[in-house]
């Protein structure tokens, strides 16, 4: 692309996008992508225009009536080398480029914004760090970059922006990411590309990509309470999860507070990195992510959690940074230690000054 | 060029012999007439079943592959849900097998020897076994109904997050400590597979004893003591190829945690 | 077109077709439904094939006919969805992977052999007895009700989430796959077994090649899907929980499986035509396949790579990276003997005698759209660029220019050009080359919309679009209604050449390849006297002197 004139490159898209015969460039992966894809469009033109320009040749040079006689020839290898090799070399050269650009697309960077997506029969949720809740939308800002973490709540659902060339599976039971940089403010498709049942074609959106301004406006407009980590802190008391991680001396849970992006070892011998897959598994599986050091008492919340409450658990614990306020609202909890962590009416009082809402009553199924 | 029967060999031919109906027969009566010599049929069958198996090696394939990646995951679930299995009734059922596996190919001795009474013999032995084999694995299958380890019918976890609840494999393993809920939830993943492999390999069998009371039919009119073994042989390279799939079965689904 | 032709037909006042063939032999519908005879199974194949083939393209119709309008207004989104499932099914299950083999290879792989049938006749009827049932089974299933997960039976949706005939039409897949298992088991043994003397591997036409190729894909391949619509079926029907997450099990292991077969799948689909390819290029250039070592190997190259490129259908499932590098490397590889076909026949041409008979321009066509869509199958092996194009109109357009440009464009091909020895009549030529061409036509225009429209990025299996694709879909549907009126046609003249076309004699093509040899429509037993074969595949110098000779004798 850098040898194209920007000027040419810039006409040749705008022109294409009019006519509608090509998507919007919206993200700084799109050009790059593009790059390759006009690449590969040149390769196909000139190999079909080889191959159109031999048939159609060969057939106006030696049709009967010109060509009366046929001239036996067995093969030639040089031929066979040559049409082997130059196809294989460009197909290394398109096979180095597009992992290069795969590789870019799907390990997102440290400082990325993250935005949870819950894909499920048939809408997309998003649910922003701080509460924010959108349904078969996306709000960005430009120029930041933004990690997306998706997990399906029912069946495989695939989470699309043509315009930022990305598209990701929402898979139940485990979280896969990707990440975009926006780069042009407007309004884009969303669409969902995996095949999912009835309305399928419904599952459609609005990625909305604002400038940093708006987005604060919209952010501060369209909060709906809580932000993610607050809902967490609820669910962690509410689920008795301060019982055992109290982060007090002798509990028998480890201490959860900057726990976040650090390695641990388990009682298996093996080490893991602490992300949201791995926390997410712990919440609902953990007899397999015994910490060295601890037994496997851990009961599963599998069942008892939505995948709404896990994200707002795992976001919980990503923010946690000490156990103060752990501590708080160990005393408003009216669990008893043995009763294996189940649900049970909820505290009346909350921790400390923070107005926070009240957590409802529940019992077995904890929404949201 | 359109002489039909214009001689195919190189220029220098003889006039063709055009075949009506079939006035030689320098052939046996069981050779099909597509063949052109009795050792071509026999190569050829012999080939093709072999193939045929191979296809029943990816058949089966698939579920050892399924098998193995969820007790690579679940290694512990695994465990303590083959130790619901009968060791005894899995032993007897091998036996069982191979020795049905060298009556079928006494059976083959007696097709190529000519020995009729023989033969029917072992074919109704192996049949026998074969009947015997399912009859065991219909136990085993009714246990673990009662049980409630058949997946998704009334599946309870209750002997495995709590063993002393069920004191007969509790004594057979008292070193089984109790599973945490979550891996003893991967039980029925394991009673699943348990469910389609040997379930799949018992429909091989059921197959397989129907040929077999089909081969008795023949044998007794001496349609394989006449030369033509070739069917006998077959089914006996099928026969031992089920066997050879149990072999592999008992020690994956019943011998999990023995090991020397 | 040049009116220079190779068709050499015996005189029509005398011709007669021969009095014995193998439909003469006998009569009676239980002769037929009966017989262990290839070839009356190939007619019986082509039958039942074209049938389902029609229901397919209706389905196709309907298709269509929806998406000329973005909204869902042509039948509700569930009846939309059981359409492109069943076109599906009966497209890839039904047609494509038993079309060619089935037919043409089941007719003619003894006769290019040069023995008198394959070498299981009863495992061949029972093969297509199974193909009968499961057809059966589909249409059964689509009567009540239909199944709505796509073709691919993605769980855990198909497991748990819809209410429909999945179980029924997984088996019928199943029973369909064990039809498709045992052709191909029929053919290898057959040309191991069963050549005739002189026949060596490297003198064997390259349309066995290939459908050796498709065998191997199917006989280890095959097995793979039938036990994953087994589980499939478990799963859904008692829960076993090897799919489901919330058992611990997992829905990207049933993808592992599915795509294990379902790559190999389409080059079962694809090889068979691409031998189709070999026979008709040379005998309309009258040269021998150029380069005949180098495409026989890359059949073979293929079905080997086939094995070995599945997980290039889930590069945005969340699996891992680096696996993306080896299934990414490996497409590019298996591309590379497509290639090298597609060059070794353009250069057969090179200094060839070229007429321009229905087969030819068919093949022709074949070239340029499997060209095309093979190079589009690039831009998906290249995981960057699948990462936009994947589930889109792209990945549509992709394989039915394959499937359709290529696949189906070899078999009308074949079908043509192996007439007049099946039927022991010519078709009607002009008729036949204007079919060839409105197809042509059809098609482009049908699909090529279709990349443009997965560019921009319209997901596929949608009834309902942004109103700015419909433009491009109006194009695919008028084309689409010129495609079926391309289809319609051979089935109507066929039909008419059974009665009225001209008498084809032995060998109207002056082909080489034992099939010609002998008379049209073949005896049941092919050949009175089994050939002993001196003389290598497309020699058409040994095809002069022997025409030569026959004339000094007469």
């Amino acid at each position: 692309m850098e040898h194209i004139s920007h000027v040419l490159w810039q006409f040749l898209v705008k022109w294409m996008t009019n006519f509608a015969l090509f998507p919007p460039e919206a993200s700084k992966i799109a050009p790059q992508m593009d790059a390759l894809f006009f690449f590969m469009v040149l390769i196909s033109l000139i190999g079909l225009t080889v191959v159109v320009l031999l048939v159609i040749g060969f057939s106006i040079l030696y049709s009967k009536k010109r060509h009366p006689v046929a001239v036996q020839i067995e093969g030639s290898t040089l031929l066979e080398a040559t049409w082997t090799i130059i196809p294989l070399g460009l197909f290394l050269v398109i096979f180095v480029w597009g992992s290069l650009i795969y590789f870019r697309v799907y390990t997102p960077p440290a400082n990325a914004m993250n935005i949870y997506v819950v894909g499920k029969q048939w809408m997309w949720k998003a649910e922003h760090p701080g509460g924010q809740h959108e349904i078969n939308s996306l709000h960005i800002p430009i120029g930041r970059p933004i990690q997306l973490t998706l997990i399906s709540q029912d069946v495989f659902h695939s989470f699309s922006i043509p315009a930022f060339r990305v598209k990701r599976e929402a898979i139940p039971g485990r979280y896969t990411n990707v990440w975009f940089e926006a780069t042009q403010t407007g309004t884009y498709h969303l669409f969902c590309t995996q095949y999912c049942g009835t309305n399928h074609s419904a599952m459609i959106g609005d990625i909305v990509v604002l400038s940093p301004d708006d987005y604060k406006k919209w952010l501060s407009e369209s909060t709906s309470g809580m932000s993610l980590a607050q809902n967490g802190e609820r669910l962690f008391a509410s689920l008795s999860c301060n019982a055992c991680h109290s982060g007090k001396p002798g509990s028998r849970g480890p201490n959860l507070a900057g726990i976040f992006g650090s390695e641990i070892h388990l009682a298996n011998g093996s080490t893991a990195q602490v992300n949201e897959a791995y926390l997410r598994d712990a919440i609902l599986n953990p007899s397999d992510h015994v910490a060295q050091g601890y037994v496997p008492i851990m009961p599963t919340y599998q069942g008892q959690i939505s995948e709404d409450g896990i994200i707002s658990l795992v976001e919980y614990i990503k923010t946690m940074n000490s156990n103060d306020r752990v501590e708080q609202t160990l005393n408003t909890t009216t669990l008893l230690p043995e009763s294996e962590g189940k649900a049970t009416t909820a505290g009346q009082k909350s921790g400390g000054a923070n107005p926070a809402k009240q957590a409802p009553a529940s019992q077995g199924m904890v929404k949201q | 060029m359109s002489d039909s029967t214009t001689a195919l060999h190189g220029p220098h031919s003889d006039p063709p012999v055009v075949h009506g109906a079939h006035t030689a027969h320098e052939h046996p009566p069981y050779q099909r007439h597509h063949f052109a010599s009795m050792e071509q049929q026999v190569d050829t069958t012999s080939f093709a079943m072999w193939l045929f198996l191979l296809t029943e090696i990816m058949f089966f394939g698939g579920l050892f592959c399924s098998y193995l990646i969820f007790r690579n995951w679940y290694y512990p679930a695994f465990v303590a849900a083959s130790h619901q299995l009968s060791i005894k009734e899995g032993t007897a059922n091998t036996a069982v097998l191979i020795v049905s596996s060298f009556t079928m190919a006494m059976g083959v001795w007696c097709a190529e020897t000519r020995r009729k009474g023989a033969l029917v013999l072992c074919l109704c032995l192996t049949f026998v076994l074969g009947l015997v084999f399912l009859g065991i694995k219909y136990d085993e299958y009714h246990e673990k109904y009662e049980k409630h380890h058949v997946p998704s019918w009334h599946y309870s976890t209750k002997s495995f997050t709590d063993p002393a609840s069920d004191p007969e494999v509790h004594n057979a393993y008292p070193d089984d400590k109790p599973l945490p809920l979550d891996m003893a939830r991967h039980t029925e993943v394991y009673f699943g597979l348990y469910f389609a492999m040997t379930g799949m390999h018992a429909l091989h069998m059921i197959i397989g004893i129907s040929i077999l009371g089909f081969m008795i039919f023949r044998a007794r009119a001496g349609a394989y003591t006449n030369g033509h073994v070739t069917f006998v042989n077959n089914f006996g390279l099928y026969w031992h190829f089920v066997d050879i799939v149990w072999i592999f079965l008992y020690p994956l689904l019943y011998l999990i945690s023995r090991h020397a | 077109m040049s009116t220079d032709t190779i068709v050499r037909l015996p005189d029509q006042s005398t011709a007669r077709l021969p009095k014995v063939n193998f439909i003469t032999k006998e009569n009676g519908l239980l002769s037929w439904l009966l017989t262990g005879d290839h070839k009356r199974i190939a007619t019986l194949y082509l039958i039942s094939i074209t049938f389902f083939f029609a229901i397919g393209g209706a389905l196709a119709g309907l298709i269509r006919l929806e998406l000329l309008t973005p909204q869902s207004d042509l039948m509700s989104t569930d009846t939309y969805n059981k359409v492109f499932s069943m076109h599906g099914i009966i497209m890839v299950f039904l047609f494509l992977v038993p079309s060619i083999p089935a037919t043409l290879g089941n007719f003619l792989m003894p006769l290019m052999i040069g023995a008198k049938d394959l070498a299981l006749p009863k495992i061949n009827l029972l093969s297509w007895y199974l193909y009968i049932i499961a057809g059966g089974m589909i249409l059964y299933s689509m009567m009540t009700g239909g199944v709505d997960t796509g073709w691919t039976f993605t769980v855990p949706l198909s497991t748990h989430y819809v209410n429909t005939n999945v179980i029924t039409t997984g088996l019928a897949i199943f029973v369909a796959g064990f039809s498709s298992v045992f052709t191909g088991l029929n053919f290898i043994v057959t040309i191991h077994k069963m050549r005739a003397p002189g026949m060596t591997w490297f003198r064997l036409p390259l349309f066995v090649w290939s459908n050796y190729a498709a065998s191997i894909l199917m006989v280890l391949g095959t097995p793979v899907l039938a036990i994953t619509l087994v589980l499939v079926v478990l799963e859904r029907a008692f829960g076993i929980g090897v799919f489901d997450p919330a058992k611990g099990g997992d829905p990207i292991l049933f993808q592992h499986l599915f795509w294990f077969y379902s790559h190999p799948a389409v080059y079962i689909m694809i090889l068979p035509g691409m031998g189709v390819i070999s026979e008709v290029i040379s005998t309309f250039s009258r040269k021998r396949v150029f380069g005949y070592t180098a495409v026989a190997f890359s059949s073979v190259a293929i079905a080997v790579f086939a094995f070995f490129v599945w997980e290039h259908h889930m590069f945005i499932m969340g699996v891992s990276n680096y696996s993306t590098l080896v299934f990414s490397l490996l497409t590019m590889l298996v591309a590379v003997p497509s290639a090298i076909k597609i060059f070794n026949w353009s250069f057969t041409l090179y200094k060839g005698s070229i007429t321009f008979e229905t087969p030819m321009l068919y093949s022709f066509g074949f070239m340029g759209l499997f060209t095309i869509g093979g190079l589009t199958g690039v831009f998906l092996a290249s995981t960057g660029t699948d990462i936009h194009l994947t589930e889109t109109y792209f990945i549509v357009a992709h394989f039915h220019f394959v499937m359709v440009g290529g696949m189906l464009m070899a078999f009308l091909s074949g079908i043509h050009f192996w007439w007049p020895k099946w039927t022991g009549r010519m078709y009607p030529e002009k008729i036949s080359q204007l079919a060839a061409l409105i197809t042509f036509i059809g098609f482009n225009l049908t699909f090529f919309p279709q990349f443009i429209l997965g560019m921009l990025g319209m997901p596929r299996r949608y009834a309902a679009y942004p109103p700015e694709f419909q433009v491009l879909n109006v194009f695919s549907t008028a084309g689409a209604t010129i495609l079926g009126i391309g289809y319609l046609l051979p089935i109507l003249y066929l039909t008419w050449s059974l009665k009225y076309g001209e008498i084809a004699g032995d060998n109207p093509w002056q082909a080489t390849g034992l099939e010609w040899q002998i008379q049209s429509p073949p005896l049941t037993e092919n050949f009175p006297e089994i050939p002993i074969v001196d003389y290598e595949a497309y020699d058409y110098e040994w095809l002069e002197r022997k025409e030569k000779e026959v004339t000094r004798v007469g």
